[in-house]
């Protein structure tokens, strides 16, 4: 039993869990949104003890290095960050529909990365710039701050769609929590990853400093870091100044994630010192 | 195109942008966090829709007696008022938070002081130093020019080391700093741990291998199977024994192409014969046996080297970078207070109702409203359950 296999199976009980939840939005049976639950919080410790397993594993390989180095590392630690942050939502404001429109995501983020063939699940030896306690404090926070906008994302989806129904009539909507909250929601996950994101640039600026003597280089990860980081500070200033919110704050947010994929993948096509993303 | 003045210029006008709209609004919210008696008006929390209310069958002196040591603990300020009928407690707590946002404005002004000071008392250049050499000044990149050290940079050594798989594992450079002709410090360097010496940052940045001082060159004779081994220095004409004629080493090779396959590090020497016909050589120094493919009575190859290496190293020097660091501190500080933390105000409302008292719980904060209500809902579960247990 390896973590490779671990996280296999991690990959099937998120894909499980994101079907029982939607299963739970349709059919409103309070059975299958506990099971849902269940499975998620199960996939999340799977999901945890593959991680564990493999930075054991690398121990073992003499090339000893936290988990969190390679594209295939960094999605596997998304997906279990987004759980975890869903799994505290529900049980904060006590709404499983959420979970329709958030597990599928982590689900989509393991699958990429287990089956993709150019993604390599290997084990890889550090290479001399990623050698830093840095590599920890910059991947992790970052990691934190995406899966709060990726459930931001979700939640934006879900206000567009309620707020279409104003007088009630779709049974499917019924059960979402009203607009007032989901509006709240969606800025609260939003604050929650912009902190994490200052910190991830920050970590990595300060990282950048003590390796190569530059805090800031223009590198393309850097550029669309800040673009991110931009649209989701005119999301927070848009609403705290202009007093915007609903659905043109669920727009800004549906954009801002756009960002943030493509600060994570579409840079691994432009050359830069984060190019370690690409396998 | 980042070192582009329209480039700067928006950086500027971003600048200018933040501290006009910071100042503008920093009169407005100092009016409300200078305050030194913060004012209350009953009337306002009783309009507020999401008030809770009881009823409790002490008496309001009771109550409050109860109530105020409890509100004083989740509350930095309580002001208890007489009412009609009974007492008000207002407390509030965190007024101060409400400058949390122009904590995060100054960060970023913060930065990008930290970055005009760097780029004018600052520099960012490199230098390569080949192995054993000192050297005491550096090139500088945007515009090129060179820049003196008052003091020598010596690389006694460098070294790379790969993993099996052929990666690089470490690239390691050991530095000795060299003032007025003496070492004054030595260190090890590596990618991620620098060498720091009077305020310039000595970074490894790259490595290249330098065409070896010397080397052993092996002559074997086709004929008499016999090996002689001669040293030979680039430039300097070698006679070839046995068979007679002249050897020379002509030029130093970084990679070497052979029917375009790379081979390596080589020397090109020229063979003149006897009959003084001469030819290139090609001397790989990865494969020795490469040279037998070559014709005539004598063929020659290395035999031994000293590999030599310089080290790329890149030196900075950045005297904003703790303006920048204060900045970077200042902005997770700031977004932390700005976002989750908010002034937030409480008033108990406690009135006479004939033996018996009603009690409203209110509150309001200027952020964050969602998790204000729940609170309220909080204190106000603990408030009611006081008459069968005591407030904690």
């Amino acid at each position: 039993m390896n973590s490779s296999l671990v996280l296999s199976i991690t990959t099937f009980i998120y894909g499980f869990a994101a079907i029982l939840y939607i299963a739970f939005w349709i059919f409103k049976k309070p059975l299958l949104g506990r099971l849902a639950t269940w499975t998620a919080i199960i996939g999340a410790v799977c999901n945890l003890a593959g991680i564990i397993m493999r930075w054991v594993e690398s121990y073992s390989l003499g090339i000893a290095h936290a988990p969190l180095s390679n594209l295939y590392e960094s999605m596997v630690f998304f997906s279990m960050t987004i759980i975890i942050v869903y799994l505290f939502i529900e049980r904060k404001y006590k709404n499983r529909v959420i979970g329709a429109f958030t597990t599928p995501i982590a689900f989509l983020a393991m699958a990429y990365a287990s089956m993709n063939p150019n993604i390599s699940d290997r084990i890889q030896p550090l290479l001399p710039a990623l050698k830093s306690n840095w590599l920890i404090a910059h991947v992790m926070t970052c990691f934190v701050g995406y899966s709060a906008f990726a459930i931001a994302f979700g939640i934006s989806c879900m206000y567009l769609f309620k707020q279409k129904d104003t007088e009630g009539k779709s049974s499917l909507l019924a059960h979402f929590p009203n607009t007032r909250v989901l509006d709240e929601l969606n800025h609260q996950m939003i604050m929650f990853g912009f902190l994490f994101l200052t910190i991830g640039i920050i970590t990595g600026s300060v990282w950048a400093n003590s390796a190569w003597g530059r805090y800031w280089g223009w590198d393309p990860k850097e550029t669309w870091s800040l673009i991110t980081w931009f649209i989701y500070a005119t999301v927070l200033h848009a609403r705290m100044m202009r007093g915007w919110s609903g659905k043109r704050i669920a727009y800004l947010s549906i954009l801002g994630f756009i960002a943030v994929l493509f600060t994570y993948f579409g840079v691994n096509y432009l050359p830069g010192l984060h190019s370690y993303g690409t396998s | 195109m980042y070192h582009s003045y329209w480039f700067q210029l928006l950086i500027v006008l971003l600048t200018l942008n933040i501290v006009v709209c910071s100042i503008d609004r920093l009169s407005t919210t100092w009016k409300i966090v200078s305050i030194k008696k913060p004012p209350f008006i009953l009337s306002r929390f009783k309009n507020n829709a999401d008030n809770e209310y009881f009823v409790d069958r002490r008496s309001a002196k009771q109550l409050r007696d109860i109530y105020e040591p409890f509100v004083s603990k989740g509350f930095g300020y309580i002001r208890t008022e007489q009412t009609d009928k009974g007492y008000c407690i207002f407390a509030e707590k965190w007024r101060w938070t409400r400058m949390g946002v122009y904590g995060v404005h100054l960060s970023i002004i913060l930065l990008l002081m930290g970055a005009l000071i760097g780029s004018f008392f600052g520099f960012d250049g490199y230098v390569n130093i080949p192995e054993g050499e000192v050297v005491n000044s550096i090139r500088i990149r945007n515009p090129e020019r060179t820049q003196s050290l008052d003091f020598g940079i010596k690389c006694e050594d460098f070294n790379v080391t790969f993993y099996d798989s052929g990666t690089p594992k470490e690239f390691r450079s050991s530095l000795t700093i060299i003032n007025n002709g003496k070492p004054v410090y030595k260190k090890d360097i590596v990618v991620n741990d620098p060498l720091r010496y009077k305020g310039i940052n000595i970074f490894q940045s790259s490595y290249g291998s330098l065409p070896p001082k010397e080397v052993t060159l092996n002559f074997t004779s086709r004929k008499t199977g016999k090996v002689y081994k001669k040293k030979a220095v680039v430039g300097q004409q070698i006679d070839i024994p046995e068979t007679g004629g002249k050897f020379v080493l002509k030029d130093y090779v970084n990679s070497y192409k052979f029917r375009g396959q790379p081979i390596g590090e080589a020397f090109i020497g020229i063979l003149t014969h006897n009959n003084g016909s001469s030819a290139e050589v090609v001397l790989s120094l990865r494969f020795p046996n490469f040279n037998r493919m070559q014709k005539g009575d004598m063929v020659v190859s290395v035999s031994e080297y000293a590999q030599r290496y310089f080290t790329g190293l890149q030196v900075t020097k950045d005297p904003g970078v703790w303006v920048v660091y204060s900045g970077f501190m200042l902005l997770i500080i700031g977004c932390y207070i700005t976002f989750f933390m908010s002034h937030q105000r409480l008033c108990i409302d406690i009135v006479k109702k004939g033996k018996k008292c009603r009690v409203m719980v209110s509150g309001t904060a200027n952020k964050n409203k969602f998790g204000m209500q729940n609170k309220i809902k909080r204190i106000s579960e603990k408030l009611i359950d006081s008459e069968h247990s005591s407030l904690t």
